[in-house]
């Protein structure tokens, strides 16, 4: 991460990159587990949330990682804005840098938007989720997660299950697992892959028994029920027959198997209650471990020497 | 101006693509035409003489599908900005697109805009009438009408007319009316929505794609009419290399179909899209690399017979946004003849006729206008294109009232330096 000023998306991350903000994520999970959770790192530093889309546990957990390093934070949202009195992002986003913020978290329904504001800003850009194009900081507690349980993700062979063409988190799980060696593979129906997916080094496959044969991690990726409206898919019933996770097809992957979900699930759909609360399930676990990554690349992208760090 | 009138284009390289005339001459203007071309003509007292020595004297270029915004939108562009961006383009007759505010869809509206024209304009403005009322895509426009009017072919440009009934009945009506009928081709279902090509840099970026396919059933859908009805019908702004292959295909069955090129479709490809640069959002969009080469193959084959700017000015507010949110088009007046000369025809992709004849005579010719060729007697429009001067693509220099290219800062070689229309110097670099 030496010399970055945004995470804009894994893509742009080198595989050394990748293991730094990692590596920072453990020390930071450490911090976490003392009785009193909080450093000094960021004190004077204020970040700006900005969150154009709802999203109840990426907001939380950027909030948190702020507080945990003692960052003075602001937050935004949409509604009630100026936004909805008609300005324009870049406005927005240039009167609150004016007001001497640091560095600017956004998640916004446009793809690029991130990328917008980093060329129009003098502050740090943090993408906590652009359109259906990256989720770097879900990528990289997908990957931590995966890497604390294996202990290694080079040769691993992850599953993303589900809407690939409308997903961030796959964009970023694939770039980020790649570029670590992890073999990647995508499964869901043709109507919910994007064209010429496996240009970016996967495989493609719409059997879902294929593709969780010997699997060591399935990433099941949320159904967005409006997907329905728009005739990409015929029912949630069918939908939940032919590509929902159960135990029962999960018995072709390994032993060790890991199941993830960047949540909010529905239950029954996507995945089956005995396998959201199975014993295979990590999903509280990436909740928790997203607090850590998240203070390693705010620590990481402010600009602190190493010697600075988590006193 | 001299007091007899007369200006002398002087020891040019003059290249007339309709009479496959290519040599060094010198060129004789006397009022508004032409008197004569030949190898040497004697310099009277008076005269007024541009020595052109290394410099191209061609036909006055013609770009048949321009966007003037006026009325409705001048703070983009009106006919006068238009009118000169076009001069300084090289361009001495352009035709403007009917999506104006309101639309170029009555007899009136033509007359409004050929009025304007001859007021502010310093080149020749065409216009294209709407299809249907109000580009609505139901309702057939007066299209007998707009003919008498003046209009020189009707569209609804960025509306694909969906409905094949209305089509075909517009078609039958345009055959009648002796008018070409241009169609921008895109199916309205498919990739509806979608703002840049479908394929792996939307897949990589996270952008909604329209897909190759969207063009390519259109395509398809207006050959068979034009099949049916016999109608003259020119495919706007071809993007894929399966449109290519249908419009080749329709060519040799002896239909008249005919098609054009942008310069920006010719040059850039989807991966240009990377980094969300709105200068790079168009409709139809930038499209596959493959899809680029066999636009460029069709337009080297005959299959794309014009090479048009689709100049679609745009204000900074509508495109300083978000990918998602910003407005589609790019301007193209002030930059088709550098990036023609310098990808094209530099390159060996196109000879200096065929790229002239692209941007005169099959212009001209699908319009049925009088323009587009060079020779004693005719009118005298004409543009002087020096091909070595390099120069660097500014915005902040153009006439045009938008900024929106893709081609900002970069280095192109080849410009025009006069533009001559019914005899005047309307501009001179």
């Amino acid at each position: 991460m030496t010399g970055r000023k945004h995470l804009l998306g894994l893509e742009e991350l080198t595989a050394k990159d990748i293991e730094s903000i990692l590596d920072t994520a453990r020390s930071f999970k450490e911090v976490l587990e003392r009785p009193i959770p909080k450093v000094p790192t960021l004190r004077g530093k204020t970040v700006a949330n900005l969150f154009f889309e709802p999203s109840t546990r990426t907001r939380i957990s950027f909030e948190l990682a702020e507080k945990r390093l003692s960052a003075d934070t602001v937050s935004f949202s949409a509604s009630g804005s100026s936004v909805s009195k008609g300005e324009s992002l870049k406005d927005t986003a240039r009167n609150i840098e004016a007001m001497q913020i640091d560095m600017i978290v956004i998640r916004h329904q446009a793809s690029g938007a991130p990328h917008f504001l980093a060329r129009s800003l003098n502050c740090s850009v943090i993408n906590a989720g652009d359109g259906m194009h990256e989720h770097p900081t879900q990528g990289l507690l997908d990957i931590f997660t995966i890497r604390e349980y294996k202990k290694r993700v080079e040769g691993l062979r992850v599953v993303i299950v589900g809407d690939i063409a409308h997903s961030r988190v796959a964009r970023s799980n694939i770039w980020g697992l790649s570029k670590l060696g992890a073999k990647v593979v995508v499964c869901g129906p043709w109507t919910l892959m994007p064209l010429e997916v496996e240009r970016l080094g996967v495989e493609v496959t719409s059997s879902i028994e294929d593709a969780l044969k010997g699997a060591d991690v399935v990433n099941v990726l949320r159904i967005q029920l409006e997907r329905q409206e728009g005739s990409l898919f015929p029912t949630l019933r069918e939908y939940a027959r032919c590509f929902g996770i159960t135990r029962e097809r999960l018995s072709v992957a390994k032993d060790d198997v890991l199941v993830m979900h960047p949540g909010p699930m529905n239950r029954g759909v996507e995945i089956a209650q005995d396998v959201a609360d199975g014993p295979f399930s990590v999903i509280l676990e990436q909740v928790s471990n997203g607090v850590a990554v998240r203070m390693a690349v705010l620590y990481l992208l402010s600009g602190l020497e190493a010697g600075d760090k988590l006193e | 101006m001299s007091e007899d009138g007369k200006l002398l284009l002087r020891s040019g390289r003059v290249i007339d693509p309709s009479s496959g005339l290519d040599a060094r001459m010198d060129v004789l203007i006397s009022g508004d035409k032409i008197e004569l071309l030949a190898e040497r003509i004697e310099v009277n007292a008076g005269m007024r003489v541009l020595e052109l020595e290394g410099k191209l004297v061609v036909p006055g270029l013609v770009d048949m599908h321009v966007h003037l915004r006026e009325p409705g939108r001048e703070d983009e562009e009106t006919i006068g900005s238009g009118g000169a961006a076009a001069a300084r383009g090289g361009f001495t007759s352009i035709a403007c697109m009917a999506n104006t505010q309101p639309p170029i869809d009555t007899s009136g509206m033509v007359r409004y805009v050929l009025e304007t024209a001859a007021r502010t304009s310093p080149v020749k403005v065409f216009s294209v009438a709407a299809a249907t009322v109000g580009l609505g895509g139901e309702r057939m426009a007066e299209i007998m009408d707009l003919r008498d009017a003046g209009a020189v072919a009707v569209s609804d440009d960025g509306n694909f007319v969906g409905n094949s009934e209305v089509a075909r009945r517009v078609m039958e009506y345009t055959r009648m009316a002796g008018l070409p009928f241009i169609s921008h081709c895109e199916d309205p279902y498919l990739g509806k929505g979608g703002v840049m090509n479908e394929g792996y840099w939307s897949t990589t970026l996270g952008l909604k794609g329209i897909p190759a396919a969207s063009e390519a059933a259109a395509v398809a859908r207006e050959i068979v009419l034009a099949e049916l009805t016999l109608a003259r019908v020119h495919i706007a702004h071809v993007s894929t290399r399966a449109a290519v292959d249908l419009i080749r295909q329709a060519k040799k069955r002896g239909l008249s179909v005919t098609a054009e090129a942008t310069p920006h479709h010719l040059v850039l490809s989807d991966k240009a899209v990377s980094g969300y640069d709105t200068s790079t959002k168009m409709n139809p969009p930038l499209r596959s690399e493959e899809d680029r080469e066999a636009v460029v193959e069709g337009l080297r084959d005959g299959t794309i017979d014009v090479i048009a700017s689709d100049h679609a000015p745009h204000c900074e507010e509508e495109k300083d946004v978000e990918f998602d949110e910003a407005a589609f088009g790019v301007i193209g007046l002030e930059t088709t003849v550098g990036v023609v000369m310098t990808f094209l025809v530099s390159k060996g992709l196109l000879s200096l006729s065929q790229a002239i004849a692209a941007l005169t005579l099959a212009p001209a010719s699908v319009l049925g206008i009088k323009a587009g060729k060079m020779a004693s007697g005719l009118t005298a429009d004409i543009t002087v294109i020096d091909p070595q001067l390099e120069w660097t693509v500014d915005p902040r220099s153009f006439a045009s009232r938008s900024r929106n290219t893709p081609f900002k800062g970069w280095t192109l070689v080849g410009k025009a330096i006069v533009t001559v229309v019914d005899g005047k110097i309307v501009r001179q670099a």
